[in-house]
């Protein structure tokens, strides 16, 4: 019997392997990330995890897909009213963009009380949806600033 | 859950292997069917009535679990003279009027208003009754020998008392004998030395009385004894990776952090009121008041002091049902200028596409965040409406921005799973070109209004201009540090800044600051808990030291009901968590769910307050009285016990009562939301439901992208059985268009008899399943099923109705035009891009294997 | 005796979910291209057959059961329907002990690794095809843009750094293992003695030379509850060269005339529209 000459799985030459967590549903899978030159060469189950033992189902094994695929969009797109196509915005200008229409649809629909009286302190022309595949510390963060502008039309899939 | 949550099921198969029993209950025959020891087809939108049988069976054959039942739950307790049930009504409670109940009537005997646990305004016409009336323990009433005729025990009874093995036959087209085998299993699964878990995925919520659903399973656990034990429990099996954590934490329009409940405008405009309408006087909730000042700290810092109620008084008020389904409706109506959609698709995810697309069309602008544009983005480009030529996209006045999303492998953050366990995700590259993280945006955007409000003196920005929001960034792109999030989410010492340790450490005057209570300890020691990762095999079987569940890193709730009254496992096989009489503690596998000092022999005080109250055999310490609760006299909106109702659009009658529907569930009653109710109508003759395929991901955006998934489901279908194929003409593999009273889409046809008709009250019924993954935008696409359902909800969780519709089948492609377009940088079909080809290039040398042919 | 250091795959199908996991791993790892996008009407099959993209492919067969066991889910007809099982398995590359793709390749480019496996030389393949017809599994196959034969490495690579194979290690119910055959078969006989007495009827396929003599038995072996036809599986499979001249020439010849038979067997029914 032969001996090949040697291939080792790329895994090795990754430059580190991150722990993470699988971004699909709600199981919580446990992946490990190969990260070689900046670039994810391999995303696998994570053996450690007592979830998920270092299983992925097919969705958690396509994970690499998802994150390096060419259908991501890596720069803003904009569209004008009434436009027929995207164009693309730089990111600064996209937020300050976003930013004035927070501030302006805020301040023109500013409700403070009911006409009963009972103060309200909020817009209902401003209103958020999403949450289900976010981080907690990133729904905090927009529950906090939602809230804190007045904003109470804050919902995510949970609901649905 | 074999086909969405296999690795979940990879549990279920060990159990199995160990000798488990699996029963599996859906209209389809799925991959979970295929393996379980049993499936039983059901007509979709009458889980209820399958329930409450197994209930009924339950206590009329005393399968219960008596010696856990009557200390732990509140089988015992008296109700008040005037309560009606359904059977006094013929589907109605007590309580009763124009869509709504009043639930005085529903209460303890001898108690004005039993608080829910951390509930809201399910009862705002109750606010400021719940303060001071229940010292638990001393004035409600109750009898052990559960035969008081008022004892919820007895009410139980009589109320399931129709739902027999016939009954069930009759309503969900299960057949009586292989009921009964069911029931029969799941009470063998009970006792000291068994238990039995049931599993649901969120179907089970996707109902006009949904709600109830669950309420029905958690009866039948408690009747059981499996509540608080290990493998018992119900688990609810969530489709995103922190869906949980959305709730924990809400992007949700009725709560505060850690259930803490909205302000409304019942309550405003003090601090005071607030609490005193939520708060409880007795067990764990009496300590809201640490919780809520605690938030407010956190949110506010400095600027928020006793003497200005901690800005409470700036908080937006709630005044009425501003959920999701209400949002499309006031957007339909021109009522909404601005949305901002981050990593969520309503337009293919939830019902009611065509009036979703309506509303955003009246957007002045719309935000989506995500990967790629998803058919939300893309609206005023590609919809049904633009392809039957209804609008031009030049109609559309809304302006978009699309912002390309930071991946989970490019931040660092938690997510919490189904079991409520904080796993952290840590950053692997940075993300590419201008994509950032949710969390990057929304501190960019609040840096930017908050500097734009800066020098403002009015009132309406004092809020925004106290907030704290001083994170640290790092790198070119400023990213905010995802774990001084998590720090401030965990709790601090005010004066000093040190992470507390835990909730116990909170403090109502305002000298602690946590931004979600039951997340507090999750950065305990100044150390980030969900980030821990101590392999399973270095550890006991519960993992302690991976992640961290909330609260306190509890792995099982209520898991002092894992012992017995007086603090002794209920069985050795099955012990989890006991008191320790030498150590005069709780201790155990997992971390107590109890007061770890209070001696199992312990009973309040007359005249107890707070924690005081929690008698030494009250496990659940949620609960105003410690109790599991098979009666719920407040929280939830629609009935104190579960009752059949049939969906708003049903093929049926309703066979145990007058009353058709849930009386109180919600409706829009609008031209553009249009509803079925005529049962009985020959146009939309057959159910629909609709379920998810192991091999997609909700509404498709993160899986019709990828070439490894599309091409193992690439086609929207129709799952139909051969009678109702030969019924209507449909081929396998043709086409066929679906109609509901809103909408009609065309999708591929699987004949196939996993789909079963089902006789219901004597006549057959058919069934039509469809998967919801697709839209018009990816690299595989199809008709948004969604399209089909209207906007209607439960009333106490706002959920839409979206698991049953009536509908009709025809064969072929009717549907005028069909979706398909793509995003333009994206072929339809081709290699996948992975990134550069990384496999080890072979390095072997031409060396014929000549040797091992001769050897051949 | 089988050589200890002999390592292949058990794959039972009577703890198979269908979840496709395999056929995703082996693709993320081995990064192979999907195989199109068309709905074939097979139940939930729309990979259709192993082939040069698709090393694991898992089948999907719905059988009706007639209702004759009225206590269990006594459906009693009125309303059409009945019982049905379905069933599910993850077919692979057999890694044979005797092996007619190896056996017909004139360059080489197959051999056998020092752990059992057969494994094609993408750099050595010159893409004549010969080894295609040469397996009685219809498993190699040549793609389509550069013409060379692939299959199952039984990831090659992973085995080298210590790792087990992608499909194995990403499958949720373990109903793909990896191992010493040598494990492996006293691991599946245990299981199978198991089954029949919990009333299952389950039998091997190809769990050693003795039943598949064709074959020399195979390295990937399977746990079926149904015949292996169910499955696609050839019930009694033969190397093409098996008992032809021992000359490679005579052997390749050999593997052109007798496989046509059986791969046409193989082959049919898996045809996909397009």
């Amino acid at each position: 019997m032969r001996r090949l000459p040697v291939l080792r799985p790329r895994t090795e030459r990754a430059d580190r392997v991150v722990k993470s967590i699988c971004p699909y549903c709600a199981v919580g899978c446990g992946q490990l990330v190969y990260v070689q030159d900046e670039t994810i060469t391999d995303i696998e189950g994570d053996s450690d995890s007592p979830i998920s033992e270092g299983c992925l189902c097919p969705k958690g094994a396509a994970t690499r897909q998802l994150v390096t695929g060419d259908h991501r969009v890596n720069t803003v797109r904009y569209r004008a009213p009434y436009a027929t196509a995207w164009t693309e915005l730089p990111l600064e200008t996209a937020m300050d963009m976003v930013a004035d229409r927070v501030a302006a649809a805020r301040d023109a629909s500013w409700e403070a009380a009911l006409p009963d009286g009972r103060a309200v302190n909020r817009t209902m022309a401003l209103a958020h949806l999403g949450g289900a595949t976010l981080d907690n510390e990133e729904n905090y963060l927009l529950k906090k600033l939602y809230t804190a502008l007045g904003i109470i039309q804050v919902e995510n899939q949970a609901r649905i | 859950m074999a086909e969405c949550h296999p690795i979940g099921f990879r549990w279920v198969m060990k159990a199995k292997a160990r000798g488990a029993t699996i029963i599996h209950v859906d209209p389809r025959y799925t991959r979970t069917s295929a393996v379980a020891d049993l499936h039983a087809p059901i007509r979709a939108g009458s889980d209820i009535a399958f329930l409450g049988g197994i209930v009924r069976y339950i206590i009329e054959n005393e399968r219960y679990f008596r010696a856990y039942v009557v200390p732990y739950t509140n089988a015992s307790t008296i109700l008040r003279e005037d309560y009606r049930d359904t059977e006094d009504l013929d589907g109605l409670f007590s309580g009763y009027a124009e869509g709504t109940y009043d639930p005085t009537s529903w209460q303890y005997q001898g108690v004005d208003l039993v608080p829910p646990a951390g509930q809201k305004d399910a009862a705002s016409d109750l606010e400021g009754r719940a303060g001071d009336n229940l010292a638990r323990g001393t004035n409600d009433e109750r009898d052990l020998s559960l035969e008081h005729p008022r004892c919820v025990f007895q009410v139980l009874r009589r109320h399931f008392a129709r739902y027999t093995p016939e009954m069930v036959e009759t309503t969900c087209g299960i057949p009586a004998a292989d009921f009964l085998r069911i029931a029969e299993a799941m009470c063998a699964a009970s006792g000291r030395e068994k238990t039995g878990a049931i599993c649901y995925a969120v179907g089970w919520t996707q109902h006009s009385v949904g709600v109830q659903y669950i309420r029905t399973a958690a009866i039948i656990q408690l009747l059981l004894g499996n509540m608080g034990r290990p493998g018992g429990g119900i688990m609810a099996l969530r489709g995103h990776a922190s869906i949980q954590g959305s709730t924990d934490i809400p992007t949700l329009f009725d709560l505060l952090p850690g259930y803490l409940p909205m302000p409304t405008v019942q309550h405003a405009p003090d601090l005071a009121t607030y609490l005193r309408a939520h708060r409880s006087d007795s067990a764990w909730w009496s300590e809201m008041p640490k919780y809520v000042v605690s938030l407010l700290k956190a949110w506010f810092g400095e600027a928020a002091t006793a003497a200005n109620d901690y800005l409470f008084d700036t908080l937006p008020k709630l005044s009425g049902d501003h959920s999701h389904m209400a949002t499309i409706a006031l957007m339909a109506d021109a009522q909404v200028r601005g949305y901002l959609v981050i990593g969520e698709n309503p337009v293919v995810g939830t019902v009611g596409g065509p009036l979703q697309r309506k509303g955003m069309a009246k957007l002045d602008w719309l935000v989506v965040r995500d990967f790629a544009p998803t058919e939300t983005a893309e609206f005023w480009r590609v919809s049904p409406e633009i392809a039957r030529g209804e609008i031009a996209t030049t109609d559309i006045g809304t302006e978009v921005f699309f912002f390309p999303a930071a991946t989970h492998t490019e931040k660092d953050g938690s997510f919490t799973n189904t079991q409520r366990l904080l796993q952290w995700h840590h950053r692997a590259v940075a993300p590419p070109g201008d994509a950032r993280s949710d969390l990057w945006f929304a501190y960019h955007l609040g840096r930017r209004l908050k500097t734009r409000y800066a020098a403002s003196t009015l009132p309406r920005d004092a809020a925004l201009r106290a907030l704290t929001w001083d994170y640290p960034t790092h790198g070119a792109s400023h990213e905010p540090s995802a774990e001084a999030v998590l720090r401030e989410i965990n709790g601090y010492t005010v004066e000093t800044g040190v992470a507390v340790d835990g909730f116990t450490d909170l403090a109502a005057d305002g000298t602690t600051a946590s931004g979600c209570w039951i997340y507090s300890g999750a950065y305990a020691g100044g150390v980030n808990q969900a980030a821990r990762r101590k392999p399973a095999r270095e550890q006991t079987w519960v993992a302690p030291d991976w992640g961290w569940a909330w609260p306190a890193n509890r792995r099982l709730l209520y898991n002092r009901a894992s012992a017995d009254p007086a603090g002794v496992p209920w069985s050795e096989r099955k012990k989890y968590v006991w008191w320790d009489a030498a150590a005069a503690k709780w201790t155990g596998a997992d971390v107590p769910d109890f007061i770890v000092d209070r001696p199992p022999t312990y009973r309040p005080p007359a005249g107890a307050r707070g924690l005081a109250t929690i008698a030494g055999d009250n496990p659940f310490i949620m609960q105003a009285d410690g109790r599991g609760w098979l009666f719920a006299p407040s929280g939830i909106v629609d009935g104190p016990l579960p009752t059949h109702y049939e969906p708003q659009e049903s093929t049926t009658a309703n066979p145990l009562y007058a009353q058709q529907c849930n009386p109180a569930r919600l409706q829009w009653r609008r031209r553009d939301n249009p509803y079925h109710a005529a049962y009985a109508d020959r146009r939309f003759p057959y159910l629909l439901t609709t379920f998810r395929l192991t091999e997609h991901h909700t509404a498709g955006g993160m899986s019709r992208w990828l070439p490894w998934l599309s091409e193992l489901q690439p086609e929207l279908f129709c799952e139909v059985s051969p009678e109702l194929a030969a019924e209507r003409g449909l081929a396998n593999g043709g086409w066929a268009t679906l109609r509901s009273a809103r909408a009609e889409i065309a999708c591929r046809v699987l004949v196939t008899r996993r789909i079963r008709p089902l006789l219901i009250a004597g006549a057959v019924m058919h069934q039509i399943a469809v998967p919801y993954h697709w839209g018009g935008i990816g690299r595989v696409t199809g008709d948004v099923v969604n399209d089909l359902f209207p906007l209607v909800g439960d009333p106490s969780v706002h959920i839409p109705e979206s698991k049953v519709i009536t509908c009709d089948v025809v064969p072929g492609r009717r549907v005028r035009a069909p979706h398909g377009a793509v995003s333009p940088q994206a072929p339809p079909h081709d290699l996948p891009r992975v990134g550069q080809r990384t496999a080890e290039p072979p390095q072997v040398t031409p060396s014929p294997n000549v040797k091992e042919k001769a050897k051949a | 005796m089988i050589d200890p250091q002999t390592m292949g795959f058990l794959t039972d199908a009577t703890l198979c979910i269908g979840c496709k996991a395999c056929e995703v791993a082996c693709k993320q790892w081995n990064e192979l291209a999907d195989d199109g996008y068309a709905l074939t009407g097979m139940s939930y099959d729309n990979t259709a057959a192993l082939g040069a993209s698709t090393w694991r492919h898992v089948a999907f067969v719905e059988q009706p059961i007639p209702a004759v066991d009225t206590r269990l889910l006594g459906y009693d007809g009125r309303a059409g329907g009945g019982r049905i099982a379905w069933k599910m398995l993850s077919d692979v590359c057999k890694h044979c002990a005797r092996a007619g793709c190896l056996e017909a390749c004139p360059t080489g480019a197959i051999t056998r690794t020092e752990t059992g496996s057969v494994y094609i030389q993408p750099d050595v393949c010159n893409g004549c095809g010969y080894c295609v017809p040469a397996c009685p599994f219809g498993v190699v196959a040549r793609r389509e843009d550069d013409g060379r034969a692939y299959k199952c490495t039984l990831c090659y690579d992973r085995q080298q750094g210590g790792l087990e194979p992608a499909c194995a290690k990403a499958c949720p119910t373990d109903s793909i293992e990896f191992g010493p055959v040598e494990r492996l078969r006293a691991k599946a006989a245990a299981r199978v003695t198991e089954l029949r007495a919990r009333g299952v009827a389950v039998q091997l396929y190809g769990e050693d030379a003795a039943a598949q003599p064709g074959t020399g038995g195979l390295h990937a072996f399977f746990l079926l509850n149904d015949e292996p036809e169910v499955f696609n599986l050839p019930p009694a499979p033969v190397v093409p060269t098996m008992g032809v001249g021992r000359s490679w020439l005579a052997a390749a010849a050999g593997a052109v005339a007798i496989s046509a038979l059986a791969v046409g067997a193989v082959l049919l029914g898996r045809g996909r529209s397009r």
